[in-house]
């Protein structure tokens, strides 16, 4: 038993709050399915899609996304280095600015202050609050863990290491602007130059925000849920090292067929290849790990979470390399493929990541068990089922309208009028709001669960005999 | 790798800032020092007060998600839009509107291929032209006033890295006075494209005949492929629409007496505006017909114009009574 106590009530109030911006994300995202197919379902001028949309990506890369991270990875940098947070009171204060800047991000992209970069819409003072809470952040993780009390850095930690290191890069560079006023600023960088400055960090943002942190979460929760060791520590640095060095060099690869030159586009697309290799070093690495006993998947209600999120990783670190081929992205860019891709990771990976984790963190803060097992059950295959729905229809219409579009006649003349692509699309998106129901009632099922066990927690620590708070080092 | 750095939290930090900065120079920093990164078109104009607006209302209401701004070097595309984008028609994009999502066409080439008047009107109810468009109204910008002071405030940050804006600034108060948001936005997409010339249709023989004249299952199947194609401007029974598109079954032609031979529909159907000239016709200012010869076989071109002819004369027959309709 340790004579501190670790810093759980500012954790739980990253995920809590993760969670809450989670479901209004998700709501946002219900609401912009339908208006693809339902116009009317437009109400001018703050509820439109083209507002919504990027409400929708940031809430829930930035709300749900940053408050899991925050959360979930300082727990991690607590428990791997053996002492509370070095600054709790800085992370308690993160955690208030967090929750306005998320709001204040939200309600003014309904407001139509953006900057037009796709993940980077939020104006400039925006920007700067999320830096402050970056640096916030970046405080707490290298500090606690230059204090740590273990010598050996664990695999967990150079992954948080390189988001905190690799998201102030790209946000910092990739947000420099002209401001024009408060609520407007112009990108620094023009034309060409800006496509690829936004294109190096908009496929970087989600290397080092949906990638690297959810493979900590990975690195640290498998193990622990599961009591096995991660399989080979070689191919964990092996893998780290050439994801945190292959990845920068890929961005263009969304920028195929476009005005950029050439050259920039061939190498994006070669590394795009490269990456690959250390995102299936992971993969292995995750499947070996829980190889060592299968049967952990029946006995282990958590493993399954993390098997399956896994599985989607590797699913995606294909899929994305095919798609940066130039034969392959002249059919599928601009498509709904696209948006299915996507969506495997989000929904898929990083959603069965940080929800299984959620499920191991809430508990042990709590000295309780899970509420009810047969509710993270359902939770898993609604979300599962309804990513699968989703990504399986966006794949199909997404070839569908690509090869409509380049369907021409004998004496090359179009087959199809824009529209008549259009018009075939709406079977698909009925389906995918149906989908993305699914998924979201999946994802109630997931919050239910995770209040019932703080309420089952809290019951606990009013009763005699138990002190939560002195759980032991996990 | 040794394993002491593992102990060492420094120096793996600084290590990971080198491995990740690698990348980043070579394909992000590095190519902003080379020319070819910063192109610029001779035709291309800097953005009008008028223009920035929409520019501005454009990504306000974030256009971009539905809408790219890239024709890609493909044939399809080619031939659905116009000529591929160049690197130096972005000069003055910050940022750039490429887009990543086509879930409506493409707008790089959208700058004078169609008349202001159908821009207004579509953008008020875009199911009015194609039913089943997914686009929502934008009629409410109609109304809505610019403001010079933030035009001026945005004019200034773009001048500070492009000194040329400023001759723009003592004429924001005039360039904008009578405008609303809606006719910023029309000014803006005409904009789009106009760097780069759209390739001028070939000389056209109008001497040829139409292959299908008087032919009752070409007229028929033109009869259709009107309806699918032409009637969303000219109207269901070629009449035309005021502001949008001209009758097609009056007496007048490129808003001239007499009538042309089918050749010159034809050059005009295939060619759109830019068909014109060759024609002996001035074109109109702010666009007009949009070109059909990458979307439509000859054949069915010849059979839109058997079917208009069709209608003329039965116009004509009709028209002893009346003067043509303004269908609208």
């Amino acid at each position: 038993m340790n004579d501190y106590r670790y810093d759980n009530r500012t954790i739980q109030g990253f995920i809590l709050s993760a969670m809450a911006w989670g479901v209004v994300g998700i709501l946002i995202g219900l609401l912009i399915s339908v208006q693809l197919w339902a116009p009317a379902a437009n109400f001018a001028p703050y509820l439109t899609y083209g507002r919504l949309r990027p409400a929708h990506t940031n809430g829930l890369a930035l709300g749900l996304g940053g408050g899991a991270i925050f959360g979930l990875c300082l727990y991690i940098v607590m428990r791997l280095s053996g002492r509370p947070l070095l600054f709790p009171r800085l992370a308690r204060a993160q955690l208030w600015l967090f929750n306005v800047t998320i709001a204040a991000a939200v309600l003014s992209l309904l407001a139509g202050y953006t900057q037009s970069n796709e993940y980077a819409e939020l104006e400039w003072p925006l920007d700067l609050a999320v830096v402050v809470l970056w640096v916030m952040f970046a405080a707490n993780v290298f500090g606690t863990i230059a204090r740590r009390r273990e010598p050996q850095m664990y695999v967990a930690l150079w992954y948080v290491i390189g988001t905190v290191i690799a998201v102030a890069i790209l946000w910092i560079v990739n947000n420099l602007s002209i401001p024009a006023g408060l609520t407007k600023s112009y990108h620094l960088f023009s034309g060409v130059n800006s496509a690829n400055v936004e294109w190096w960090y908009g496929h970087n943002i989600v290397g080092f925000f949906f990638t690297t942190p959810i493979l900590a979460m990975f690195y640290y929760f498998l193990p622990k849920s599961t009591g096995l060791p991660i399989f080979s520590h070689r191919l964990s640095i092996l893998s780290f090292w050439s994801l945190v060095f292959g990845y920068l060099w890929t961005g263009a690869h969304h920028l195929v067929y476009s005005p950029l030159p050439d050259w920039l586009q061939t190498l994006g697309i070669v590394f795009t290849l490269f990456l690959i290799a250390p995102s299936w070093g992971s993969v292995v690495n995750g499947y070996y790990t829980v190889g060592a006993d299968w049967s952990k998947m029946r006995s282990n209600y958590l493993t399954k979470f993390f098997v399956i999120g896994i599985t989607f990783y590797g699913l995606q670190t294909v899929q994305g390399p095919t798609q940066a081929l130039r034969v392959v992205s002249q059919l599928v860019h601009f498509t709904d493929w696209v948006p299915g891709h996507v969506h495997m990771g989000t929904m898929g990976w990083v959603t069965m990541v940080v929800t299984g984790s959620i499920y191991y963190v809430i508990p042990r803060i709590h000295g309780t068990t899970i509420y009810s097992e047969r509710i993270a059950d359902v939770h898993f295959w609604l979300v599962l089922v309804g990513q699968l729905l989703f990504s399986v229809t966006m794949w199909i219409t997404g070839i569908q309208q690509g090869a409509m579009w380049k369907a021409t006649n004998a004496d090359g003349t179009l087959k199809y009028t824009f529209v008549e692509t259009l018009a075939k699309n709406y079977p698909y998106w009925h389906t995918r709001t149906l989908a993305g129901l699914v998924f979201a009632v999946g994802m109630l099922f997931f919050v239910y669960n995770v209040l019932m066990t703080i309420r089952k927690g809290r019951a606990l620590e009013g009763s005699p005999g138990s002190s939560p708070a002195a759980a032991p080092v996990a | 790798m040794s394993g002491w750095i593992y102990r060492k939290s420094f120096a793996f930090a600084v290590a990971t800032t080198v491995v990740v900065l690698a990348g980043s120079i070579a394909t992000m920093a590095y190519p902003m020092l080379r020319a070819d990164m910063h192109p610029r078109l001779e035709a291309l104009k800097p953005p009008t007060p008028l223009q920035l607006a929409g520019r501005d209302v454009y990504q306000r209401e974030g256009c971009v998600g539905c809408h790219t701004q890239t024709v890609r070097p493909l044939p399809s595309e080619v031939a659905r839009y116009g000529d591929y984008s160049k690197a130096g028609e972005f000069y003055y994009e910050h940022p750039f509107l490429w887009g990543s999502k086509r879930t409506g066409p493409d707008l790089a080439r959208e700058g004078g291929k169609r008349p202001d008047g159908w821009h207004r009107r579509h953008l008020e109810n875009p199911q009015s032209f194609f039913a089943r468009s997914n686009m929502p109204s934008y009629a409410w910008l109609a109304g809505r006033p610019l403001d010079p002071a933030e035009v001026t405030d945005h004019l200034n940050a773009l001048a500070l890295v492009h000194p040329e804006l400023r001759t723009e600034l003592a004429a924001v108060r005039v360039a904008l006075a009578g405008k609303d948001e809606m006719d910023a936005v029309v000014a803006y997409l005409q904009t789009l494209g106009a760097a780069v010339p759209r390739q001028s249709p070939r000389a056209a023989d109008l001497s040829i005949p139409n292959p299908v004249a008087n032919d009752p299952t070409a007229i028929a199947r033109g009869k259709q492929l009107f309806a699918d194609n032409c009637a969303v401007c000219h109207g269901d029974e070629a009449g035309g629409q005021e502001g949008v598109a001209p009758s097609l079954v009056d007496d007048v032609f490129l808003g001239q007496r007499p009538d042309l031979p089918d050749a010159a529909y034809f050059a005009m159907i295939s060619g759109g505006s830019d068909a014109k000239p060759i024609e002996g016709r001035k074109g109109q200012p702010d666009g007009g017909m949009a070109a059909f010869g990458s979307q439509l076989p000859q054949k069915d071109i010849w059979s839109i114009i058997a079917w208009i002819r069709a209608e003329k004369a039965h116009e004509a027959a009709e028209g002893a009574k009346a003067p043509a309709a303004d269908h609208r």
